[in-house]
């Protein structure tokens, strides 16, 4: 994270990009410390890819400045920039084995010959392939190309890695186990590393920090547990996981009524009588073993379950809350315990820490 | 890379937008190259003998096209569509026609249907030269080039809307009428369009064949070449130029939606056997087949006898070029010449200028107008640009004037002349590589010549070579182009035919044009050696 006393690796400040009439990023300021992994996440036409391009210098901004290393870099063509890039189509040349893939950047640095095969030899040690050189990238699978490319961006030890959504082509396995590999590489040389991704979970388990975006702007950005536990947004929160959206309206500070329940909250700052959404993650829900007569319990009656594997997802419909739907992650322990089935009633609590309450009534979904 | 696009810009500039600006400037001049507005035109318009000229050419045009279009659909329907055999071979004698110049077909027909035809009877007393005969010859011509757009049409076929149809009960015939015309029908509306383009603007089978019937290429022959009457040639240039660039715009606007009927989630179509349904698809093949060879094949008998059908006695006499009129066999030395030049320098620039088309960052209008200059050509019949290249090259006011009848001006003809067809294909080849090589080669600090020469070049290698072998064959057949501008000293193959024929020897304008054929056929035979060495040498990337 920024440390007040280092200046950062990358800093962004007031880009706009603009495509004929349409402002692809609006406004977009953000700074990225030295070996942070970031991700920028966001549904696709969210201006991630746009912002990416930027810093590659590949789609010059049409306003604002980018700074690397304390260096402008706002005005330089990709080829003066100092980056590696890989590409969800993993763009390797067909005609050259992965070996020469590789030391394709090498090449011409004036690096000796044998210097240079030393150095491809190392990186396609280091990705796992060291006995593929000598093939082609059709002969490879897709998660061995997705290897190469990253090694060959990373042959010139540029200064950041860029990735454009690396691992969507792939099989869900193989992504999978390509995350946790590219996270190592990257903990290991310290590269300080872009990820664009519509992927959350990929978001959430191998950055840093992630950089939520919408419609050209960034809604939020936090490290992956303050992006899932504290979403600044409704979009946020309905982006990322699975989050009930219920229309309430505010009583006083730290409460709020829903339907003809009064439910403890941190909502302060709204006057009485204003209309907000209140949202709760499923698994935040807590089924009682029986009816307690703590604040924020209601009862509900099971309309469906769906069995989910390792757990059960049960819309539940609250007794006095006006027919409202909430969806609750019940464990598959719970509901062999209590014998939950639809048409059974549950005693449930809405912990008061776990409800975030945002302005204005307009729920999602 | 501006300054490549520039270069290559200026090319087109110069040898294809001037020459064409200078032509039409020429035919708003009198005589003394004095203004004069339209009255070239006006008095085009009201001379009866000129202007009905553009009724002969609409008529024949249309004709040979309503038979040609159907023809080659249903070549192309038994090619796709039944399990006859010998499909290859078929599709082969289907392309003869491209390999031979546009004058052959009229020498076998007068050979066949002439006053001393071997089958004149055939035609009920009906005279070949004429309409009849053009119209014929135009179907040999244009056969292959129908049949290859309607090919790639019905290839598109996705056998999963077969397969709906079938699970719907549909007829045969109903599945043909909705499900297999309306697949192919940009493919049949293109091929309608390429064959009425080719017939209005060729000057070979009329020349040869059309007797006293005037059409607006053999028109603008005239006026150039027995008239000397310039402004009026570039007048029904100008004519001519109308339906061609109406049908070459007409085309584009279609091909550019067919792009669109194309789904990558689309399953090829297999044809089961079907016993009689394959049988009179063979007949059919066979018949149109026979009917293609024969044309070969009588100019070829016709070329080694003494006097065909009279006189049967095998002699080579009409193989002693260098005693006829028409350049002799220096002028099959020239023709090798222009199309080996042709084929290496017209690949390398259209290649070169399709790639900075494509891959090119910025300079967007530069990018479009040089765009717009490789389309032009195809909408540009031979004539049209030859005759205009007597305007610009020959004017003594131009510094280019030494180039005029040179084989470097035959050169530079040429390949504008053929460029738009190498350009599509080099487009077509480069759109297929992943676009963000370009990208990578820059952030690992790579000029992008490297990346051309180590990858570009390699990938693309198998289509730089159609488009060289494409060049080359129509460097030996093309007329139209360089009727006006060869000199003495380069005269070519091609051209021999035309002036033999003009002189009466027919027979040795016959062995000629089966000189081209078999060179042709030779260098097509090269080519595909060399693909395959080339694919087992530097393709093994894309083997699994």
């Amino acid at each position: 994270m920024t440390t007040p006393t280092r200046p950062p690796y990358l800093r962004i400040q007031s880009l706009t990009k603009k495509f004929g009439g349409f402002t692809a990023l609006d406004n977009i300021s953000l700074e990225i410390a030295e070996g942070e992994f970031v991700c920028f996440l966001g549904p696709s036409g969210c201006g991630k890819t746009t912002l990416l391009r930027a810093i590659a210098g590949l789609d010059i901004q049409t306003t604002g400045r980018i700074e690397q290393n304390g260096r402008d870099i706002s005005a330089l063509p990709a080829s003066r920039r100092d980056f590696g890039i890989v590409f969800q189509s993993y763009a390797l040349f067909p005609n050259l084995t992965a070996a020469k893939n590789v030391a394709y950047g090498l090449e011409n640095t004036r690096a000796k010959r044998a210097e240079v095969a030393r150095r491809v030899r190392e990186l396609l040690d280091m990705i796992g392939l060291g006995a593929h050189g000598a093939k082609y990238p059709a002969q490879l699978s897709g998660g061995q190309q997705q290897r190469v490319a990253l090694a060959r961006a990373l042959a010139t030890s540029p200064g950041l890695l860029l990735l454009d959504e690396p691992l969507s082509a792939l099989d869900a396995k193989v992504r999978v186990h390509l995350r946790h590999e590219v996270k190592q590489l990257q903990r290991r040389l310290r590269v300080t590393t872009i990820m664009v991704t519509h992927d959350q979970e990929e978001a959430l388990t191998m950055a840093d920090r992630i950089v939520v975006m919408n419609l050209g702007a960034i809604e939020q950005i936090g490290t992956p547990l303050e992006i899932y536990r504290e979403p600044a947004s409704p979009f946020v929160a309905d982006f990322i996981g699975v989050m009930n959206f219920v229309a309430a309206t505010v009583v006083r500070d730290g409460a709020v009524r829903l339907g003809r329940i009064e439910l403890a909250c941190e909502a302060d700052g709204f006057a009485p009588g204003t209309e907000v959404t209140l949202a709760i993650r499923p698994e935040d829900i807590l089924v009682q073993d029986a009816p307690g007569s703590q604040p924020n319990t209601l009862r509900a009656r099971v309309e469906a379950v769906a069995f989910l594997g390792s757990f059960f997802r049960a819309d539940l419909v609250g007794e006095a809350m006006d027919g409202v739907l909430l969806r609750a992650d019940l464990s598959v322990d719970l509901v062999r315990r209590l014998g939950i089935a639809e048409k059974s009633t549950l005693s449930l609590l809405l912990p008061r820490e776990r409800i975030r309450i945002y302005p204005g009534s307009t729920v999602h979904r | 890379m501006r300054v490549f696009i520039g270069v290559i810009g200026l090319y087109l500039v110069v040898a294809l937008a001037l020459p064409l600006g200078l032509m039409l400037g020429k035919s708003l001049q009198g005589p003394k190259d004095e203004f004069i507005g339209l009255a070239n035109y006006v008095r085009y318009f009201s001379t009866p003998a000129l202007f009905q000229s553009i009724g002969n050419s609409l008529w024949v045009s249309v004709l040979s096209t309503v038979i040609t279009v159907p023809a080659a659909f249903f070549y192309a329907y038994a090619l796709t569509r039944s399990r006859m055999p010998l499909r290859g071979l078929f599709k082969s004698v289907a392309l003869v026609p491209i390999l031979v110049p546009s004058l052959l077909p009229g020498l076998a027909l007068v050979y066949l249907f002439g006053n001393q035809g071997l089958i004149k009877g055939a035609l009920f007393g009906h005279s070949i030269y004429g309409p009849i005969g053009i119209v014929m010859a135009e179907a040999f011509t244009t056969f292959p080039h129908a049949l290859l757009i309607i090919l790639a049409a019905l290839a598109l076929a996705d056998a999963r809307l077969y397969e709906a149809a079938v699970a719907l009960r549909a007829s045969r015939p109903r599945i043909f009428w909705t499900v297999t015309l309306p697949g192919a029908r940009y493919g049949l509306i293109s091929a309608t369009f390429v064959v009425f383009t080719t017939v209005i603007t060729d000057f070979g089978a009329p020349k040869v064949i059309g007797g006293q019937y005037n059409v607006l290429a053999t028109d603008v022959y005239k006026q150039v070449i027995g008239q000397q009457n310039f402004q009026m040639g570039a007048v029904v240039s100008v004519i001519l130029l109308v339906p061609a660039i109406f049908a070459f715009m007409v085309d584009r606007a279609v091909r550019r939606r067919q792009v669109a009927l194309l789904s990558a989630r689309a399953v090829p179509y297999e044809p089961r056997p079907q016993r009689g349904f394959d049988l009179v698809m063979l007949a059919y093949c066979v018949a149109v087949g026979v009917g293609i060879l024969s044309i070969v094949a009588v100019s070829q008998f016709a070329a080694l006898v003494k006097f065909f059908p009279y006189n049967l006695t095998l002699t080579w006499a009409h193989y002693d070029f260098d005693q006829k009129g028409g350049g002799g066999w220096a002028s099959y030395g020239n023709s090798i010449r222009l199309a080996l030049l042709t084929g290496v320098v017209g690949t390398f620039a259209v290649f070169v200028g399709a790639y900075l088309v494509e891959k090119a960052r910025g300079f967007a209008l530069g990018r479009g107008l040089f765009h717009f200059l490789a389309m032009l050509p195809m909408a540009v019949p031979g004539l049209v640009l030859g005759l205009a290249y007597i305007f610009f090259f020959n004017a003594p006011a131009n510094p280019l004037n030494g180039l005029y009848r040179t084989m470097t001006i035959l050169v530079i003809n040429t390949i504008v002349h053929f460029y738009t067809v190498g350009h599509l294909t080099a487009l077509t080849a480069l759109r297929q590589m992943d676009p963000e090589f370009e990208t990578v080669s820059a952030s690992l600090k790579q000029p992008f010549y490297r990346t051309f020469w180590r990858v570009t070049v390699p990938v693309c290698l198998p289509s730089t070579l159609d488009i060289a072998i494409y060049m080359f064959v129509n460097a030996m057949t093309t007329v139209s182009g360089v009727v006006f501008i060869y000199g003495p000293k380069t005269e070519l193959a091609s051209i021999a035919v035309l002036n033999m024929d003009d002189t009466g020897e027919i027979a040795s304008a016959a062995a000629m044009a089966m000189m081209i054929f078999y060179t042709n056929v030779g260098a097509r035979g090269l080519h595909l050696l060399l693909a395959r060495w080339l694919e087992r040498r530097t393709q093994a990337w894309r083997r699994r």
